[in-house]
């Protein structure tokens, strides 16, 4: 079984570039030109060297003492969560603008859903001196206000989208009606590893490093490279599609997807695509889609802004149908309940995004002698307000 | 029998002027009222859109009607019901418009053998690939006489167009300029080079010139350029405006044919 991408764009049956004429010419050059670039040496060059002394790579790989005490496992926590601007989308972002760059782009438009691709965007615009234009849906600029704020402050135009469900699948379709308008000076940095291809492969190749970085600190940790699982959340699954890329071809490491159940999966408030979605096209991309019986999409629901999308990348839509990962679903209650239990036993705050892989190392029953890494994916600032409502900590 | 947009080309191969509306909107038994009284209006051929609730390459005013006519519950199937006898009615070149999933989820395969039993004469699926059509899909087009009609936009280059023309029967979409449906601001028709580069390259299909086309003027510049133009959301505004379906239909074709 292959898990990377084929010649013609395809994870087995889903992949491919379902687009109209107008984005052809765009996605086009860069399918053509996406690999080629990505193999220059002065690429790399500058792409390492923004990785290690702006990003902050790499990142660290912490074991969770307290926590392994609790699941009576060995948990090591992979810290995206503290990469420059707090979370792992700024890997792709960085690759992403000196990708634009190199194809001579000048306008930068982005989608976002939790904000913190957006924000990765709006500071690797304003590392670069670029315009920058992030579309972000009307509930999730409510519910992630301190992201908008940030992007703002990084001189970037956020525009709310007012369509369907007003969260990220609806940013989405505004990303890509701007990159319609505005085909000549404009690159469209897709945040996850969804869209037509080529982006779920270029997403993943630049979040692969997350996987790389695993490997090397695992073995000097523990002797050994290949821990027994890894553990992600997935909403479109660009973190989780980073730290599986260099296992995919290593089946003794089981690989968890993790995504978000809402209000449960049978509440018809979810977001869990793997359970309740079929094949189907979404944003450019045949996958698994949350749909109606006519093939409407669904609007999802999940407390987490970043987990709230009614597809999957196909790679994931590949590594499900092909049983190469284990698809998990948290509920919203379920993150919380994780956020609060990193937090007081290990100090750090994770995203609700994060939370959600997290809270799923009670259902894998992992041995005292297994090891697991779960992605730490981004930190919890932008979550905070949900966090003091949750719990209620206002006043205390 | 002949594909009625071949028939139409032939007899009137300038000045074609084609409609577009959302099938469901404003009301969801509007389908064939409209179509009856677009033709009375002397329009040539109809495309009828078929909602989607993401619909990628279309503005404001197509996104809201879409989002009507799924609330009204339009779908497939009800469409189908709907035009099932249209061929009584009316020999008007139809074409619908959609985008891929629904129709995928539907079936191609029944899409394309009910379509043509009910008379249908073209299908546009912006977001169906090229690549995909010629490979799964052509030949069952081709046995259910359906014309497949492709996009082309100012970018495409002139080998991609030459590609589109030759996989292609009926007409080539050119999209007037870089947009999404339904743009008004500038002059959709400005890109006369556009324009100049496609009609000398002698293709075998006719081309008509959409999005952005909304009032006399731009429809008439349209039609400088190519065998006919294409009108959608400027129509589909009009149908809500005071007064009855018919009235609205009538005034606003006037409106488009009519020397000012």
């Amino acid at each position: 079984m292959k898990y990377t991408v084929d010649e013609y764009g395809f994870y087995g049956r889903f992949g491919g570039a379902y687009i109209p004429e107008m984005l052809y010419p765009n996605v086009e050059e860069l399918r053509l030109n996406y690999l080629k670039i990505m193999s220059e040496p002065d690429f790399q060059e500058e792409l390492q060297a923004l990785l290690k002394d702006y990003v902050g790579r790499p990142t660290p790989l912490y074991f969770a003492k307290r926590l392994s005490e609790k699941y009576n496992t060995n948990i090591y926590l992979k810290r995206e969560d503290l990469n420059h601007t707090g979370a792992h989308k700024i890997n792709n972002t960085v690759g992403q603008v000196l990708m634009a760059k190199r194809l001579g782009k000048k306008r930068i438009i982005a989608e976002t859903g939790a904000g913190q691709h957006g924000v990765a965007t709006a500071t690797v615009c304003a590392l670069m001196g670029l315009e920058c234009i992030v579309y972000m849906g009307e509930v999730d600029i409510e519910r992630q206000e301190p992201n908008v704020a940030r992007m703002k402050m990084l001189g970037a135009t956020v525009v709310p989208a007012t369509s369907g469900s007003k969260t990220l699948k609806d940013a989405t379709n505004e990303a890509i009606r701007d990159w319609i308008n505005n085909p000549e000076d404009t690159y469209y940095i897709i945040g996850s590893v969804v869209g037509p291809h080529p982006y779920p492969d270029m997403v993943a190749r630049f979040q692969s490093v997350i996987s790389e970085e695993v490997k090397a600190q695992l073995k000097e940790k523990t002797g050994s490279e290949n821990p027994d699982y890894v553990v992600a959340c997935v909403g479109g699954g660009s973190n989780a599609a980073g730290a599986f890329y260099h296992y995919l071809d290593t089946p003794e490491v089981k690989l968890i997807a993790v995504e978000a159940a809402g209000l449960g999966v049978d509440s018809g408030e979810s977001a869990a695509t793997s359970v309740l979605g079929r094949e189907g096209i979404i944003h450019g991309s045949r996958t698994l889609l949350m749909q109606t019986e006519d093939g409407q999409v669904t609007e999802p629901y999940s407390i987490s802004a970043g987990l709230d999308y009614p597809g999957v990348g196909p790679l994931h839509a590949h590594l499900h149908q092909s049983g190469r990962a284990i698809f998990e679903s948290i509920t919203d209650d379920e993150a919380l309940q994780a956020v609060l239990e990193l937090t007081r036993l290990e100090g750090i705050i994770p995203a609700l995004e994060s939370a959600h892989a997290l809270a799923a190392l009670g259902k894998i029953g992992a041995k005292p002698d297994e090891t697991i890494v779960v992605n730490l994916s981004g930190r919890g600032d932008k979550d905070l307000t949900t966090y003091l409502d949750r719990f209620e900590l206002h006043g205390k | 029998m002949e594909n009625r947009i071949k028939t139409l080309f032939k007899r009137k191969p300038q000045g074609l002027l084609s409609v577009y509306f959302t099938a469901g909107y404003p009301n969801i038994e509007d389908t064939v009222p409209i179509i009856l009284e677009l033709e009375k209006n002397g329009v040539d051929l109809i495309e009828i859109g078929m909602p989607f609730s993401d619909p990628l390459a279309d503005g404001p005013t197509i996104q809201q009607s879409s989002t009507i006519a799924l609330r009204n519950g339009m779908t497939i199937p009800k469409l189908f019901e709907q035009l099932k006898a249209i061929r009584k009615y009316t020999q008007i070149p139809l074409v619908l418009m959609g985008y891929l999933n629904p129709v995928m989820q539907y079936g191609v395969e029944r899409f394309c053998q009910e379509a043509s039993e009910i008379g249908i004469d073209g299908i546009i699926l912006p977001d169906l690939p090229l690549s995909d059509y010629v490979r799964e899909y052509k030949s069952l087009f081709e046995q259910h006489n359906l014309s497949k009609i492709f996009l082309i936009s100012p970018q495409t280059t002139e080998q991609r167009i030459r590609e589109i023309d030759s996989h292609t029967n009926g007409f080539i979409y050119m999209v007037s300029s870089a947009s999404v449906t339904g743009g008004t601001n500038g002059n959709a028709v400005a890109n006369t080079d556009y324009f100049q580069r496609v009609a000398g390259m002698q293709l075998q299909n006719p081309g008509i010139i959409g999005f952005g086309i909304h009032n006399r003027e731009t429809f008439t510049q349209a039609c400088n350029h190519a065998s006919g133009a294409i009108i959608g959301s400027a129509f589909i505004k009009a149908l809500v405006r005071e007064g009855s379906l018919q009235h609205n239909i009538k005034s606003f074709i006037q409106s488009i044919k009519q020397e000012a």
